[in-house]
């Protein structure tokens, strides 16, 4: 498998709903959706929870596939967090299971499925903002939702950038290392076989030329920024500005909607 | 004869099950043939990295075969270990692979991978560098105080010290001025000479390919439309035309010369052969 295969906050172009909403109103809608999930308390607020997420990915036209791809690394963290939830929940009444020291309670199966269902659901929604927006959308919008912080004194403007040009690179860094580990490999380089000292040792090859490039294309682009007379934040004007739509404010609306939903379905107190 | 690489029904999809899919190779057949200087030219993204790339198994095909001097590298892993060092493949711009504090340890990275004792190691590095016109100075400089067209002087010594018997390059002498293109293909020839080599050059460029391969093969969208003696190739100067190749600038101006009514043999490609097809022109005409 190439490196490049590795979903990393990927971005699917398209032109759905979900991939044309101004960034800064998805933003919004995904911490809206986050505290519904985290608000919920029982199936009702759930399963509204779900449904949300469901028809958004219907929109987005993501593949399941390549959600579910994404989820990839993080079934160990979710299999873990469900043993935990399982094993040191104690509940009132009679365990389900008991031998040994093991002790397994009706409260805490409730709360291992949730904590998945929950953990999934905040996985799988954040992919759908990172897989419908592109990165260079996403750090404007992160650069003018922090904009008042800069009030502060916080660099905003200059993190923004920094992610921006971080996130510019990572896949131009992760080919980079793909070629050289192939051309390392056709000298006859072995990066799997080994103890952990030899594997460590083989990567030399890969990580010497790997740093010289990466300063090398930092210098490059130091000038090149400053040939364009990049000179910070103050006072640059953009060429992609961000304007809020009718949609956009409707999204919000049901962003709040959401959350009230669930706020009202707690009450209810179904299972 | 015997190919000593063959490709059978070789396809290569990138990033499958993504929206980002592309069939870079499909159904492709490619032979080389021992001692034989082989070219591979098309145009940017017509496939040809990723085809080489195959024939020592650092890409593994979506489906079909390479076979390596008759056996399929991948049907072990010693097979393909093997093709690794059988099948010599030196990367586009491939200075970027330096990474040993001198020149010496960086061409000896191959020999020492193949496991090769100390003597024959000195024997390989020595000879490599010879052929690539480094002197016995610049072997104890730091490989990143080089210039440009040294640096990858040293990256092909770095693969021609395993002396495989099949050298591939991709695109030698992109970005080097004309005196250093002239000389990285004549090191070129100088080991497919002393070394009886198959060599296989992957390049843009036709003049540099008219000049050098035996055989010009064609790829064009991940297929291979052409192939044969560069006379032949170059005959079909249409079709290389709509694959966005040009042909040489002399058999360019052969053939603007026939169109305008000259009888001469479009087919040539170097100023040689242009000068003869002149001659003999004047000669039917009973001038000379
Ligand atoms: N790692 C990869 N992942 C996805 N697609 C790729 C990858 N490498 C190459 N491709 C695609 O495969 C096609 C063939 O690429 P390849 O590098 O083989 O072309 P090339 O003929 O060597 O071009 P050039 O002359 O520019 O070097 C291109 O369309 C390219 O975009
Ligand atoms: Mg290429």
């Amino acid at each position: 498998m190439a490196l490049k295969d590795i979903t990393l906050g990927q971005f699917f172009p398209g032109k759905t709903l979900l991939h044309r909403l101004d960034p800064r109103a998805k933003i919004l809608l995904l911490i809206c959706y986050i505290v519904a999930l985290f608000t919920a308390k029982n199936l009702a607020a759930y399963a509204l929870a779900f449904g949300f997420l469901a028809v958004a990915v219907v929109i987005s036209r993501v593949g399941l596939k390549a959600l579910l791809r994404g989820m990839k690394p993080v079934v160990f963290i979710v299999i873990f967090t469900a043993l935990l939830n399982i094993l040191y929940t104690t509940g009132q009444g009679e365990p389900l299971v008991a031998f040994w020291v093991v002790r397994i309670y009706w409260e805490g199966l409730r709360t291992a499925f949730f904590m998945v269902i929950r953990i999934l659901m905040l996985i799988s929604c954040t992919f759908l903002l990172t897989y419908t927006t592109s990165p260079i959308l996403l750090t404007d919008a992160l650069e003018s939702l922090l904009g008042p912080l800069k009030k502060l004194r916080v660099p905003v403007h200059e993190l923004a950038m920094m992610m921006s040009i971080a996130l510019r690179f990572i896949p131009t860094l992760i080919e980079e290392t793909d070629k050289i580990m192939s051309a390392q490999k056709a000298r006859g380089a072995d990066f799997e076989s080994g103890n952990l000292v030899q594997k460590a040792k083989a990567l030399i090859p890969l990580l010497v030329p790997l740093f010289v490039s990466a300063f090398r294309r930092a210098d490059e682009l130091a000038t090149a920024m400053e040939c364009r007379c990049y000179h910070g934040g103050e006072g640059r004007t953009r060429m992609r500005q961000l304007r809020y739509q009718l949609r956009d404010y409707l999204a919000l609306a049901v962003g709040l909607a959401l959350c009230t939903a669930v706020w009202l379905l707690n009450s209810l107190g179904v299972f | 004869m015997e190919p000593i690489i063959r490709t059978e029904k070789l396809n290569h999809v990138y990033s499958a099950g993504t929206p980002f899919e592309h069939a870079a190779l499909v159904d492709v057949d490619l032979c080389a043939y021992p001692g034989e200087y082989l070219g591979i030219i098309g145009h940017t993204g017509s496939g040809k990295s990723t085809l080489i790339q195959h024939l020592n198994g650092l890409l593994k095909p979506t489906s079909g075969r390479v076979m390596v001097e008759g056996t399929d590298i991948w049907s072990s892993k010693e097979a393909t270990r093997q093709a690794r060092f059988r099948v010599g493949l030196v990367f586009q711009y491939p200075e970027y692979q330096l990474f040993e504090e001198t020149v010496y340890k960086d061409i000896s990275f191959g020999p020492k991978n193949m496991g090769l004792d100390e003597h024959e190691i000195d024997r390989r590095v020595r000879s490599a560098a010879a052929f690539v016109g480094l002197s016995d100075a610049a072997l104890d400089a730091s490989p990143f105080e080089l210039s440009g067209g040294q640096k990858r002087r040293v990256a092909i010594a770095g693969v021609i010290a395993m002396e495989p018997a099949v050298l591939i390059l991709d695109e030698p002498t992109a970005g080097l001025d004309p005196v250093g293109v002239e000389q990285i293909l004549g090191n070129i020839r100088d080991y497919h000479r002393a070394k009886n080599a198959t060599v296989i050059i992957v390049s843009h460029s036709m003049e540099e390919m008219a000049r050098t391969a035996q055989r010009l093969v064609v790829v064009n969208e991940g297929r291979i439309p052409l192939q044969g003696t560069p006379t032949e190739v170059f005959s079909h100067a249409d079709e290389l035309e709509k694959m966005g190749l040009g042909v040489p600038r002399m058999t360019r101006v052969f053939r603007r010369l026939r169109e305008l009514g000259a009888d001469v043999d479009p087919s040539v490609y170097t100023v040689d052969q242009a000068k003869q097809a002149v001659l003999n022109a004047l000669k039917r005409k009973g001038v000379v």
